[in-house]
């Protein structure tokens, strides 16, 4: 296999049918190439999908009302749910073990906030502290709600990235005194969001001054949780699903709920559409290596094809060699070596263009969706791995066909 | 050397058989140097190619230099022809983008022989052949004749039992026929086995011994006057 002498022999035979050798490579090197890019980009929509989960926790458990739109056990549509602090305090009490963080939360949407001569208008939350961990928030500076804040109903205020940008703009806001709805508050944290500056646009303060500023007494807007995450996937999906049917359940009870309305009540768990959007991710990735395979497998018939006519046009020298004493294996090694060197080479240059090209333009993909499309390592190796194999079956049907040559055949004189 | 006994070999062709050799009885003793002759369709290429290991008898037995040759797999066969047999050919049958010397050499490479050893012996015999100076070349740029002393350098590289030439002056005109038989006198001379199967009655002649073969029969088995080639080109 590693004799000196036959791979002379390969770069021989190569070098005199230089175009055939060409185009055969093209093949296969077009095949890997396209393998790589399909691959890098997969990896790059598996990226991007990630970034976009981790806006907000992955197990996460939203709760919404609203309006009813059927009527239910004599009740008319119509009627507003209103979820009340009572509705936490159950959910709270009865599923305290599978929860991990939660909060309640009281909005308004558009409230007036105002620092000096800048004002604008931003969405006002009223939540407990776990909302910094539910919302995956970094604090830039300063800190988030305390559990103190809540207890002693201060007047405290967190706000976004983006906010501190517009209304303070160099100015250091911790301690800074703001208006919201013309009541003051006293800037006590800067946040940074994955989700950037839509999400950089609130403002938190704690959810008992939010009720008793706004006059909302116990009544809230929604309600966050997320679920306690085991080791295994599939099993945090089935627990985050069977949790939030079962608030749902308990919500529609109380409040006389029809079981299919779902604009009255909503509760929605993202572990479960993360898990869709993973198996989406699946699904494409699957389908990009059976189109890589496909094109590899049209380039693997260009290789068989090719050495099949090799074979041919040198039966009458592979006869010669029989004669002196070619033992049948070393004419099968013969011929698939150089079917599997040619793969590997045009392989190889397939695999360097693909990873290059990524690489080169992978930085400059800007898409929501797609994000860093690269190969790794273990990806490489594997592309590595279908070549070689590749390369053995190309050869294997040709070496066989070698093998099989009669030499009385082939040393007929013509 | 050579004991065949009632040797058979029949094709199919078609929905008939062809019974090409029909019991022939053959033996050869070390160091002679016959000549097959017979028309075409006497079976003698079978029957070279059954001597070869090309091909296998239907029955009949062949023993060469002690060891029977019966019921051959590629494998064995491929092994017993690198160790026993050395070939000739009419079209010279040498490797067209491997020099001379890389001719020569493949039977050794067969036998597993290491690269420095294996140039060595070729160029040994190429220099036997009085080919030293063509080491380098490849065959296309050697004449007919050139060509078939490198042919018979490579036959002999491996030192074989015997040696089997199919009409080995068929390609090529009188004159280099007869050097070509020249060389293969002498190496008979040294004492090689030689089998020689040609249809040129002047060709035979150079040998010691005359097989007629017809219709898959030995018919005449006659020793002879060997006319020495060098004499021939002289006249």
């Amino acid at each position: 296999m590693f004799s000196l002498e036959r791979w002379h022999e390969i770069f021989e035979t190569l070098n005199k049918n230089r175009l055939r050798t060409f185009l055969t490579a093209l093949s296969v090197a077009s095949g890997i190439f396209i393998l790589v890019i399909l691959l890098g980009v997969s990896t790059g929509i598996q990226k991007g999908v990630q970034s976009e989960f981790e806006q907000d926790a992955a197990n996460r458990i939203s709760v919404w009302t609203g309006t009813t739109t059927k009527e239910y056990n004599g009740l008319n549509p119509g009627r507003y749910i209103q979820l009340k602090n009572e509705d936490h305090v159950l959910i709270e009490s009865n599923y305290d073990d599978y929860l991990e963080y939660r909060t309640p939360i009281y909005s308004i949407w558009g409230g007036a906030v105002s620092y000096k001569d800048q004002n604008g208008t931003y969405r006002v939350e009223g939540a407990f502290p776990d909302q910094q961990f539910i919302e995956n928030e970094t604090m830039v500076q300063g800190r988030f709600i305390a559990q103190s804040d809540l207890d002693q109903t201060t007047k405290v205020a967190v706000i976004g990235h983006q906010m501190k940008r517009d209304l303070f703009k160099n100015e250091d806001p911790i301690g800074a005194q703001i208006d919201i709805q013309g009541i003051n508050f006293i800037v006590v944290g800067v946040y940074s969001d994955p989700g950037g500056n839509r999400e950089e646009n609130r403002i938190f303060i704690p959810l008992s001054t939010a009720q008793k500023v706004f006059n909302a007494q116990d009544r809230l807007r929604s309600l966050a949780y997320t679920v306690k995450m085991s080791d295994d996937f599939d099993q945090a999906v089935a627990l985050s699903s069977a949790l939030s049917e079962q608030i749902d359940k308990d919500l529609r009870q109380k409040y006389s709920v029809a079981p299919d309305d779902r604009s009255a009540v909503r509760v929605n768990s993202t572990l479960e559409e993360a898990k869709r959007i993973y198996g989406l991710i699946d699904t494409i990735r699957g389908v990009f290596w059976f189109i890589g395979i496909g094109t590899i497998i049209a380039g693997i018939v260009g290789v068989s094809n090719i050495m099949l006519i090799v074979v041919k046009e040198r039966t009458k020298e592979i006869g010669i060699r029989k004669a002196l004493g070619a033992l049948p294996w070393s004419i099968i090694g013969m011929i698939l070596q150089e079917a599997i060197f040619v793969t590997a080479m045009a392989g190889f240059i397939g695999l360097f263009l693909g990873v290059g090209l990524l690489e080169l333009v992978g930085p400059m993909v800007d898409s929501a969706f797609i994000k860093y499309p690269q190969v790794d390592f273990a990806t490489a190796m594997t592309t590595v791995v279908v070549l070689i194999l590749a390369g053995t079956l190309a050869g294997f049907i040709p070496a066989q066909r070698a093998a099989h040559i009669r030499p009385i055949e082939a040393l007929r004189d013509e | 050397m050579i004991e065949i006994n009632n040797l058979n070999k029949s094709y199919a062709v078609g929905q008939n058989k062809l019974h090409v050799l029909k019991g022939i009885n053959f033996s050869v003793k070390s160091g002679e140097m016959v000549a097959i002759m017979g028309s075409s369709g006497s079976g003698k290429s079978t029957f070279l190619n059954i001597l070869g290991m090309l091909d296998e008898a239907d029955t009949g037995s062949y023993v060469l230099d002690g060891t029977p040759i019966k019921q051959l797999n590629e494998t064995t066969a491929a092994r017993y022809r690198n160790q026993f047999l050395g070939f000739i050919f009419q079209s010279f049958n040498l490797i067209s983008y491997k020099s001379a010397l890389d001719n020569v050499a493949m039977p050794l490479y067969y036998q597993g022989m290491k690269r420095q050893e294996r140039t060595e012996r070729a160029m040994h015999y190429l220099e036997k052949v009085g080919l030293a100076n063509w080491a380098e070349h490849l065959p296309n740029e050697l004449s007919g004749g050139q060509k078939q002393r490198v042919a018979i350098a490579r036959a002999l590289a491996s030192d074989p039992k015997v040696l089997l030439a199919d009409e080995p002056t068929g390609a090529l005109d009188s004159t280099t026929s007869y050097e070509v038989m020249d060389l293969i006198q002498e190496i008979n001379d040294e004492g090689k086995t030689i089998l020689c199967v040609t249809h040129e009655r002047d060709i035979a002649q150079m040998c010691r011994r005359i097989v007629h073969l017809k219709d898959g029969l030995i018919v005449k088995d006659e020793s002879v006057n060997q006319v020495r080639a060098k004499i021939a080109l002289n006249v």
